[in-house]
């Protein structure tokens, strides 16, 4: 049988999106998505896919299902995967799954991973570019029951068994799992691969299967914001004082010069 | 289970001592323990456990919980998540503080969904409100922070390295530690190798002052100037995110929300924009000072002294004149 991978992957605001135009409804405790700036497949979770698609190219087999939870416009993040390569997409569209913490939202996606079939490896980023609270992948596994290994790069399958190197910061560290089991994946591990059109036009037409949490078994107060164990209290951009001195010179020689005496001035070298 | 009363703190050894952030956390339980009226206690496992439970009492913990077993002396996921499950089934805290570190990112979110309960992850400030943990964190790569409280027991937060002030250690404080016994059965991982990447020279980390590049250096050519001034002022080179993902650097010395946190007494970024992930990790720099040809740069709004102009020309005068000025 070819291994089942299901990635997981979240539909979050460009983090590229400038400063100047981030804001946020403190009344709602929402971000306000900045016009004109399409939300985008967060960039761990899309690594997480390119991450099933080596194991792929290595094994000659393997079926990936790419998973979403949000709202009609998520369809989009799991159509990057579908034309980088991914070959079913799932989205679970239902308001009582939405808002929810990384608990509430790894319960409705176990529920929807044993929906899918018997999943040999649960594929997450290290952490979502919106809350990056890294707490989801590591409860799926909780939920599951089952190895994880968190923040990798190189991930490969050898023998039957999943491997996966740990980015530490110093040092990295190879740690082999029994499958089923859950890997979150970091930058670390190169970049996404570009689609080309025939499979952007190819995934465009692929249909996505929509599931609710009734679909899932799971009733309201399971899931979602109703199901989380943390509550948001508040939300607001913090003060930045800004207090730049800029440096004046002709040139940058000038400008150079000028900044050191000044940094020694005020004893900073 | 009701009754939960006490902040337990998870410390971390490093070599013969408390990882810093495990000393920043008992300061902070500390400091929260007189709006609780509760005490805070300190756990630690594996062969160091009882050196790290005296350590930890002299930095402000009341008593200590230890798993001695030497299967615990290497980090492993399986076995810390069943320690540290004990450890709360049995003090049954209100409050767990873990360090934001390599053990912290990987082992909270399972024990708190072990135990039922929800994490708060990279806590920058933990205060008390109404009796509850209030716990703050950034978001958004630093854009906004979020404020969280939990609505089930234990209340648990990791908590962002340096984030915290530690108290003087005081070794004439007493306090009692227990020692629990945990059947630890090997789990199911084995690690089958391991890749130290030793930066040369001083850590980013320990570096009283950091020089840092972005991707407007243009080539990885560029960090050689920077390594240069960094040679000249004591320091280290940092990077942001953007280069060590395109292979100019090693992730080692990636400053950031997913690299390393750095407090420097003077933090240069040359050619970086500031994007929020990499500001997370230069908040605690006494003083920073960016050089971009972009006046608009974000990296600007949180320096302090700031020069616009085309880095090349700028670093070799820069360099000359701080080397002259050292002389």
């Amino acid at each position: 049988m070819p291994l089942n991978i299901v990635c997981c992957v979240k539909q979050v605001p460009d983090p590229e999106t400038p400063a100047s135009a981030f804001r946020v409804d403190e009344a709602a405790k929402r971000v306000i998505p900045a016009p004109g700036i399409a939300p985008v497949i967060s960039q761990f979770d899309q690594i997480a896919v390119e991450a099933a698609l080596r194991i792929r190219d290595a094994l000659g087999e393997a079926k990936i299902t790419v998973l979403s939870l949000g709202p009609d416009s998520a369809r989009d993040a799991i159509k990057t995967g579908l034309a980088m390569g991914a070959d079913d997409g799932v989205l679970l569209n239902d308001p009582a799954l939405f808002d929810g913490d990384g608990y509430s939202t790894a319960v409705a996606l176990v529920a929807a991973i044993e929906k899918i079939g018997p999943a040999d490896l649960v594929l997450c980023g290290r952490q979502a570019t919106d809350w990056d609270a890294g707490v989801t992948g590591l409860a799926i596994a909780e939920l599951m029951g089952v190895p994880s290994v968190s923040i990798t790069r190189n991930v490969g399958v050898v023998e039957g068994k999943l491997q996966a190197e740990r980015v530490l910061g110093d040092a990295f560290e190879t740690v082999e799992v029994p499958m089923p089991c859950v890997v979150t994946v970091s930058n670390e591990l190169g970049e996404p691969r570009y689609p080309k059109l025939p499979q952007i036009m190819a995934a465009a037409r692929k249909q996505v299967t929509v599931w609710t949490a009734a679909d899932l078994g799971l009733g309201p107060d399971q899931v979602g914001a109703a199901g989380a164990r943390l509550s948001l209290e508040r939300l607001y951009i913090p003060e930045v004082n800004s207090q730049v001195e800029f440096i004046a010179g002709d040139g940058p020689a000038e400008l150079a010069v000028n900044l050191a005496r000044k940094l020694r001035e005020v004893k900073a070298i | 289970m009701p009754g939960e009363s006490g902040i337990l703190v998870l410390s971390e050894f490093e070599g013969d001592q408390l990882a810093g952030v495990s000393m920043e956390m008992l300061g902070a339980a500390r400091r929260l323990a007189p709006a609780l009226g509760q005490r805070v206690v300190a756990t630690a496992f594996g062969s160091t456990a009882a050196e790290a439970a005296k350590q930890s009492i002299a930095f402000g913990a009341d008593a200590a919980v230890i798993v001695a077993s030497p299967e615990l002396d290497e980090y492993r996921n399986d076995t810390w998540t069943v320690a540290l499950t004990a450890v709360a089934r049995e003090a049954n805290p209100a409050i767990v503080l873990i360090g934001q570190t390599n053990v912290g990112r990987d082992l909270a979110p399972r024990f708190a969904v072990r135990l039922g309960t929800a994490v708060a992850m990279d806590c920058v400030d933990l205060s008390i409100r109404d009796g509850k943990l209030l716990m703050t964190r950034p978001c958004y790569g630093g854009s906004a922070h979020a404020q969280y409280t939990s609505k089930t027991m234990p209340q648990v937060a990791t908590v962002r390295i340096k984030s915290q002030e530690r108290l003087e250690p005081d070794l004439s404080r007493a306090g009692e530690v227990t020692t629990l016994a945990v059947d630890i059965a090997t789990g199911d991982a084995r690690v089958l190798g391991r890749e130290e990447m030793k930066a040369e020279g001083l850590r980013i980390e320990d570096a009283k002052v950091v020089v840092s590049g972005g991707r407007g250096l243009g080539s990885k050519e560029g960090f050689d100037d920077l390594a240069e001034l960094a040679t000249v002022l004591g320091g280290a080179v940092g990077a942001s995110r953007a280069v060590v993902d395109l292979g100019w650097v090693p992730v080692s010395i990636q400053v950031g929300l997913t690299g390393k946190i750095v407090t420097p007494d003077l933090y240069i970024a040359v050619g970086i924009s500031g994007a929020s992930q990499h500001l997370a990790g230069i908040t605690g720099a006494k003083m920073i000072v960016a050089v971009n040809k972009d006046k608009d740069a974000d990296i600007f709004k949180v320096s302090r002294f700031g020069a616009v102009s085309d880095w090349k020309p700028f670093l070799s005068a820069f360099i000359a004149e701080c080397r002259r000025l050292k002389d």
